[in-house]
Parts: C-alpha cells; sequence; structure tokens
C-alpha cells in the first residue's frame, strides 16, 4: 500500500492539496456551478495538453498549436459571420485544416529532417500570419449561436450535479479517445517505443513517419477542438490562442512526461492540465494580476522538470 | 618500492534492481605495482571500479585509502584524494587544446580571476615531459586533431597533473592497434616506476601477461581466483570462464539438416558492397569473418532494408523482394539483431514486456489491442520469456535495469514472435556474460534446427568459428573466400588480411 502511493504519480497529490486549498478560501466552489466552471475553463488546455502529449511521447514539441488556436476562431468567424447553417461544415473544415497543419508538420520533421521545435515555430509564425492577415489585425465576422454551443451551452436541472457544460463533454469525449488511442492501441505503443528511441523502433519494423504523422495530426486536431471551444465561451480575438501552447506543454511536463519523448500518461496530463488551471483560480481568488500568473507558470514548469529528474534518479530509472 | 597498501576494498556488494553486480568483492592495490583485474563482459569489473571512484555508492562494505576509511559520494571526491580513473570512453572536449583540457574545471587563476594560460601551458608540458618524447603532441594540440592513443594519454596526463596516487585503466587498449598498444604498456610501465599503484581493468591474457604483477579474476560479481604473481594462462581463463571451455559451441549442423536456400542474393551491390552472390540455407548457420570495414555490418544492414542494395536482386524462399526499409525486411520474414543493443535494439524507458512485444505491435492493426494481437499475445510473450529463462524481477520492469543477457532474450523473443525465416545476428554476445553466452549460442543453434537460416557476424573470430557451420570472409566489400566448419583462425585471418597488409582484426 505504502509502496503503492510512493509510486503514484505525485501530480494527483498535488491536485487534491490545490482543489482543498481553493475550496477553503472559496466556498463557491464546492457548490456544482463553481466546480463546474472551473472544469469548464479547464476544458480547452486539458484538451490542447493531452494532444501535446502525442508529440512530446513521439519525442517532439507542437509549438504550433496555440496559433492554430487563433487561426480556427478567426477563420470559423469569418467564414460564418453569424451563418448558423454552415456551422457544421465550417468545423469540419477547421478539422480538415487541423490534419492538414499536423501532417505537414510531421513531414517536414520526418522527411526533411527538421527538429519538431523548429518546424512547428515556423508553422506557429505561418498560421499566426495567416490568421492576421485573414482578418486585417483586427477581429471581424461573427460566430452563430449553435457554434457557441460547445463552448457555452450549459445543461440545467440534472439531478446531483445540477448543471453540466457542454465544454466537459467534449472534454471527458476527447480525451476518453485519446485516452484509448494513447494506451490501449498498438498505435500508442509504437508512438511511445518511436519517443524512446526511434532507432530501436525502426529497426523493430514501427512505421516511423506514418506514427509522427498521427501523433501531430492529433495534436492539430485537439487545437482545433479547443479552438472551437475557446470561440465559444471566450468570443473572437486575435490572441486567444496565444502561449496555449506552451501551457499545454507546461500541463504534460507537470503530468510526469518526459520531454524528448518516451514516458507519459494521459491521466497525469489531464491532471496536470487542472493543476494549472487550478493554480490559475487560486491566484485570482487571492487577488495576483495576470503578470503573477504567468511567473508561477513558468517556476512550476521548472520545478516540475526538477522534480521528475530527481523521482527518476531516486528510483534507479 | 612495491609493498605499501594504496588502497583496499573489503566485501564490497554492489544491488541493482534485480541483480547483484558485486557480491563481497574485496581487492587491495599497492604502490609500484600493476594489478590486472580481469573477467569477461558484464563480471562487475567497472562496477567494482565505479564503487571506488563515488559513481557508485556500495550497500556494503568499506573502502580504506592509505588505511583511513573513506566514503565517495561523487568523483570529484575520489579525485581529490588522488584517485583517477580513466574510462573507455574518453570525457575530453574535442575543440580544446590538450592543456584546456587537462586543466578542465581547475584553471589556474591569476589575480582578479583572469586565466593563467601561461602557467597552463607550462604544467602541461611539465606533465607531458614524463612522457618522455613519446606522445608528439603539445599542449595548444587541439584533442579532437590527435589518434585514439593520444587521446588516452591527454586522459593520463590528466591523472598525472592531478598527482593521482592511484590510476584505473578500463580497458584501455581496446581502440588502440599493435604499435599503439606497445606505447600504451610502456607508459604503463613508467608509472609503475614512479610508485602509483595501476589497477589494468582487462580480458585479454598478453596483457596479463605483459604488466601484471598480480591478478584477480572476477566473474558474475564474485572474486573467483587471486594471484600474487601472475599464474598460467589457463588457470585465468579457468576462473574468468568458470567451466571448460570446449563444451562452449553447440554441435555444427549435420548435412541432412542443412535445407533448401531461404534466402538468395545475385549481384548485390552498394557504396560499400561490389557482386555480392549469397546463399542462406535453412539449418544452417553462416558466420561472417573480416576486418573492420570489410563489409560485414553493410550486408547485414543491406539484407534489412537498412542501407538497402542499389544493384542486384534478393529473393526470399525463391520470390523476389524488394528490401528498401527494415519494415519491407520484416516482412519478408527477415530479422536483425542489431550489435548495439541500447542504441539499435532496445527501448530502455519501458517494459520488458513492451519490449519484446514490439515488433508484433509494429505489425499488428494500429488499433488493435497492444496484448491480444492475432500474431502473438501478451500471454505468449510471456511463455517465450519464460521458456528462455528471462530473467528480472518482473516482466514490468523497465528493461534497462536488466543484464546484457536478459535484454539480449527479450529481443530474440520479440523477432521469434513474427516467425521469421532469416536471423541476422549482429555481435550477439557483446557484453554478455559467459554462461549466457554459452546459452545465446544454443539459442542460435536451436533456431537453425527448427528451419531458420541463421546470420553471424562477429568480431570476436573464435565465436564466429565456434558456432557456424560456414564461414565466409569479407573484404573490402566483397565475400572474398569460404570456409566450412573447424577452419582454423590462421587461414581465416590470412583470408580476411591478404588484401589488408599490416591491418589486424582484434
Amino acid at each position: 500500500m505504502m509502496d503503492r502511493l510512493k509510486q503514484m504519480n505525485p501530480v494527483f497529490l498535488v491536485l487534491l492539496l490545490l482543489f482543498v486549498a481553493i475550496a477553503i478560501l472559496s466556498p463557491y466552489f464546492l457548490q456544482p456551478t463553481g466546480y463546474m466552471n472551473f472544469l469548464k475553463r479547464a476544458a480547452p488546455i486539458a484538451i490542447l495538453a493531452v494532444g501535446q502529449l502525442y508529440v512530446i511521447n513521439s519525442g517532439g514539441f507542437d509549438l504550433s498549436a496555440g496559433a492554430l488556436v487563433t487561426l480556427t476562431v478567426i477563420g470559423s468567424s469569418i467564414l460564418l459571420d453569424g451563418e448558423a447553417s454552415a456551422t457544421w461544415w465550417v468545423i469540419l473544415a477547421m478539422l480538415g485544416v487541423g490534419v492538414t497543419v499536423g501532417t505537414v508538420n510531421a513531414l517536414v520533421v520526418s522527411w526533411l529532417r527538421v527538429p519538431s521545435i523548429i518546424a512547428t515555430l515556423g508553422m506557429m509564425i505561418t498560421l499566426s500570419g495567416i490568421a492576421l492577415t485573414w482578418s486585417g489585425g483586427a477581429p471581424r465576422g461573427y460566430l452563430p449561436e449553435n457554434f457557441r454551443f460547445f463552448g457555452r451551452f450549459l445543461i440545467k436541472d440534472l439531478p446531483l450535479i445540477k448543471i453540466l457544460p457542454v465544454a466537459v463533454i467534449v472534454m471527458i469525449v476527447v480525451c476518453a479517445l485519446l485516452w484509448w488511442l494513447m494506451h490501449r492501441t498498438n498505435y500508442g505503443k509504437r508512438l511511445i517505443a518511436m519517443g524512446d528511441n526511434p532507432k530501436a523502433a525502426l529497426l523493430a519494423g514501427v512505421p516511423l513517419t506514418q506514427t509522427r504523422i498521427v501523433a501531430f495530426a492529433m495534436s492539430s486536431i485537439s487545437a482545433v477542438i479547443a479552438g472551437i471551444l475557446l470561440g465559444g465561451f471566450a468570443g473572437v480575438s486575435t490572441d486567444v490562442g496565444v502561449g496555449l501552447e506552451l501551457q499545454a506543454i507546461t500541463a504534460a511536463v507537470i503530468g510526469g512526461a518526459q520531454l524528448l519523448g518516451g514516458r507519459g500518461t494521459v491521466g497525469a496530463t489531464i491532471a496536470g492540465a487542472l493543476v494549472l488551471q487550478a493554480m490559475f483560480t487560486l491566484l485570482n481568488i487571492l487577488g495576483f494580476p495576470k503578470p503573477v500568473r504567468d511567473v508561477v507558470q513558468g517556476l512550476i514548469l521548472i520545478s516540475a522538470v526538477v522534480i521528475a529528474g530527481y523521482r527518476r534518479r531516486r528510483s534507479g530509472g | 618500492m612495491s609493498g605499501e597498501i594504496v588502497f583496499e576494498m573489503k566485501a564490497i556488494t554492489k544491488v541493482f534492481p534485480g541483480i547483484k553486480a558485486l557480491d563481497r568483492v574485496s581487492f587491495t592495490a599497492r604502490a609500484g605495482e600493476v594489478h590486472a583485474l580481469a573477467g569477461e563482459n558484464g563480471a562487475g569489473k567497472s562496477t567494482l571500479m565505479k564503487v571506488l571512484s563515488g559513481v557508485y555508492q556500495a550497500e556494503e562494505g568499506a573502502i580504506f585509502l592509505r588505511g583511513k576509511q573513506v566514503a565517495f559520494y561523487h568523483p570529484l571526491e575520489s579525485l581529490a584524494q588522488g584517485v583517477s580513473v580513466i574510462y573507455q570512453e574518453f570525457s575530453l572536449l574535442p575543440d580544446r587544446t590538450v592543456a584546456q583540457n587537462i586543466f578542465l574545471g581547475r584553471e589556474p587563476v591569476r589575480r582578479w580571476g583572469f586565466l593563467d594560460a601561461e602557467r597552463m601551458r607550462r604544467e602541461t608540458q611539465k606533465v607531458l615531459a614524463l612522457f618522455g618524447d613519446r606522445h608528439r603532441f603539445g599542449p595548444d594540440t587541439l584533442v579532437g586533431d590527435l589518434d585514439v592513443a593520444q587521446q588516452q594519454m591527454v586522459e593520463i596526463a590528466k591523472a598525472l597533473s592531478l598527482n593521482a596516487k592511484v590510476i584505473v585503466m578500463d580497458e584501455p587498449t581496446a581502440a588502440l592497434n599493435d604499435t599503439e598498444c606497445e606505447l600504451l604498456f610502456q607508459l604503463v610501465d613508467d608509472l609503475r616506476g614512479q610508485g602509483r599503484s595501476i589497477v589494468y581493468i582487462t580480458h585479454r591474457m598478453r596483457e596479463i601477461r605483459r604488466l601484471a604483477d598480480r591478478v584477480t579474476v572476477i566473474k558474475d560479481g564474485k572474486v573467483t581466483a587471486s594471484f600474487d604473481e601472475v599464474p598460467e594462462t589457463s588457470r585465468i581463463i579457468e576462473a574468468m570462464v568458470g567451466r571448460d571451455i570446449g563444451h562452449f559451441y553447440p554441435e555444427p549442423a549435420a548435412k541432412d539438416d542443412i535445407g533448401a536456400a531461404v534466402l538468395t542474393v545475385r549481384g548485390g551491390g552498394n557504396s560499400r558492397l561490389f557482386d555480392i552472390d549469397l546463399d542462406l540455407h535453412a539449418g544452417q548457420i553462416t558466420g561472417f569473418a573480416g576486418v573492420q570495414g570489410a563489409g560485414r555490418t553493410a550486408l547485414a544492414l543491406a539484407l534489412f532494408g537498412a542501407e538497402p542494395f542499389e544493384t542486384g536482386e534478393v529473393s526470399v524462399e525463391g520470390r523476389r523482394v524488394t528490401l528498401t526499409n527494415p519494415r519491407q525486411a520484416a516482412q519478408a520474414g527477415i530479422a536483425m539483431l542489431p550489435g548495439d543493443r541500447k542504441a539499435e535494439g532496445l527501448v530502455l524507458m519501458q517494459s520488458v514486456r513492451d519490449n519484446g512485444m514490439l515488433s508484433v505491435r509494429a505489425f499488428s492493426r494500429a488499433l488493435g489491442h497492444p496484448d491480444k494481437s492475432p500474431i502473438a499475445t501478451l500471454d505468449q510473450m510471456d511463455k517465450a520469456f519464460d521458456a528462455f529463462d528471462l530473467r528480472a524481477a518482473s516482466y514490468e520492469v523497465e528493461i534497462q535495469s536488466l543484464s546484457g543477457g536478459n535484454q539480449q532474450k527479450a529481443i530474440v523473443a520479440r523477432w521469434l514472435s513474427l516467425d521469421p525465416k532469416l536471423l541476422i545476428f549482429v555481435e550477439p554476445t557483446r557484453g554478455i556474460d559467459v554462461n549466457t553466452k554459452a546459452g545465446i549460442y544454443a539459442q542460435m543453434r536451436k533456431l537453425a534446427q527448427n528451419g531458420a537460416a541463421v546470420m553471424a557476424i562477429s568480431s570476436d573470430l573464435p565465436e564466429v568459428l565456434g558456432i557456424s557451420d560456414r564461414v565466409l570472409v569479407m573484404s573490402d566489400g566483397k565475400i572474398v573466400a569460404e570456409f566450412g566448419h573447424g577452419a582454423s583462425e590462421a587461414e581465416v585471418m590470412h583470408a580476411a588480411t591478404e588484401a589488408h597488409l599490416g591491418l589486424e582484426a582484434s
């Protein structure tokens, strides 16, 4: 029992402590509207983080995720401009953009042998440029109600939990699918093996390029979904995705994912995203301004890597 | 001058997860002596020295340095006490000069913290002078411009500049040619003459005979023999191997056991291989001999699609195949067990099971359950591990905690799950202890008996000769000679080096 506790990922304990602290400072948090709102706000970052985990486990980074969120919001609003009947087509088109972006990222890494951090940095700048050019620098267009449904709508009058935001359902479904793909399929095992040692994976017969394409596509698709949610509850702005890729990487690292690949679980990454969000909530309650949140995010990113390294050395891994 | 005890290790026990690397090992080194530490790969020689220098901490036992008990928690601490270890992999910076390397991390400074480059050069010159005029490089030479032997001298010079009383050399001749070896031996003689204590780790008898004053042999983490003077070679080997070497290799295949050609190459070639005509038969182990760079590894990589043939044709069981990547080769029924297990074979952070299942998962449906593939289930993999007597605390532990032999078993199990027709073993026993070696040879034989063609590539010539039914000799990217089982080392070496006057394989 003690052994199992020791082996348990500390991120879950940290999350618990943060919840307790928030609940003490703000009892509102214990109300269904309190914690459901919290989960709703955490949903985009959790989805992004799990998508990012695919790329991290493959041994890379996806810095283009945040810019793709912005492009999704801006693009959808321009294409739709309040036209509710086009919502489904636009969502499909955006998912198509996601698959394309992910595939291009992966092919630049696989075929042109550009390190992923550079390839996706280039993609990030390109996508930001496209979003700005398209919108002319200021938000244009208008997102219809049925598009904003996913990010904003609350299912009310439920027994026990009273309310359930649609964003939370989206988060649960997306994360469950991505958990299954990572931990319960041959694909997921290939992906982690590739991140651990690409040469060994190649010589064992793993199709590296194909595996990498799917990993980057998962990250990009998750960015599009996060964009749809953010467009729903935050509305249209040109900086909606700024810095989200770094939050996603931070969340994965808090969850114990190893940078450069080979080690990281979906469950712990979701917990990492919730820790990050809880941290922001706590600082908010304590009355700290936004810049302080950035400082804290930076510090916990570094601490998480240090702690993970220390635990690994102790366990002789 | 000899006699005074410099350091003493008493009953050292060191445990790694799942394996006792050192079991109550005692070792004493005296001033002005060369104490050879002999043993097969994986016996625990390097581990013992890492305990001495503070890289590892022992679970039990004590270390005494000049009579005082010490405990080092970091190599820098032992270094400060005059213990220098020179590893096989040098810790030199190629883009820095000799002097900068020797004083790395402890550069002399003048007032205000400015680097005293002049003094650094002077002191380096002084240390190099101890080598006589044998070094042929100066303090300002870039280390990257030096050959391996000279780099080793820089490492030794580093130890001398720290005024090391104990110098541990871990298989120092591994990368040296004959002339360079002789130079090293002279240096070791000099160091002994200066009253330093040398611990010389090796498994080569010639070097023990040439250099050692005392010999301690360890095997499987235990001291199996300790000699106060160098005994007959056979006694050392016996202690290293722990058995009669005669029954080491399994019986060769009988004529009837050898079946049809499984793999045929006609006119195969690429930038490193020329005019390769090759038939590999079911039931037969074909060994490949040759000097470094003769093309043995290139041939394995070509057959496995990693560095494909550009000309010629390859067929497997009579059907033409294209082998442009490892995945295609594996699908055609070819398996390769890479020589550098850590770099090319293992996914180190994953479990033993994940390592064994890797190829099964690579060739199963992407969305299928990872433990329930129609190719092989996890249960079947567990049974294969059991059958190979793979020893691990659990099959769920990370494979990096296993010994080399057990890691090799997991990779063999990985490939057998695909039921390959040709297995290519590259350096199958590198880093594996002697007892496990015999097991791996037996397994290779069994694979052949079960109808696979087996290809064995090894830089260990006795191994190639011992295990193979037929030996092909390569030179300059061509197959130049063929021998049956029972060929002598001399004739094979002769064939391998005819075109390479003066070169010798180790």
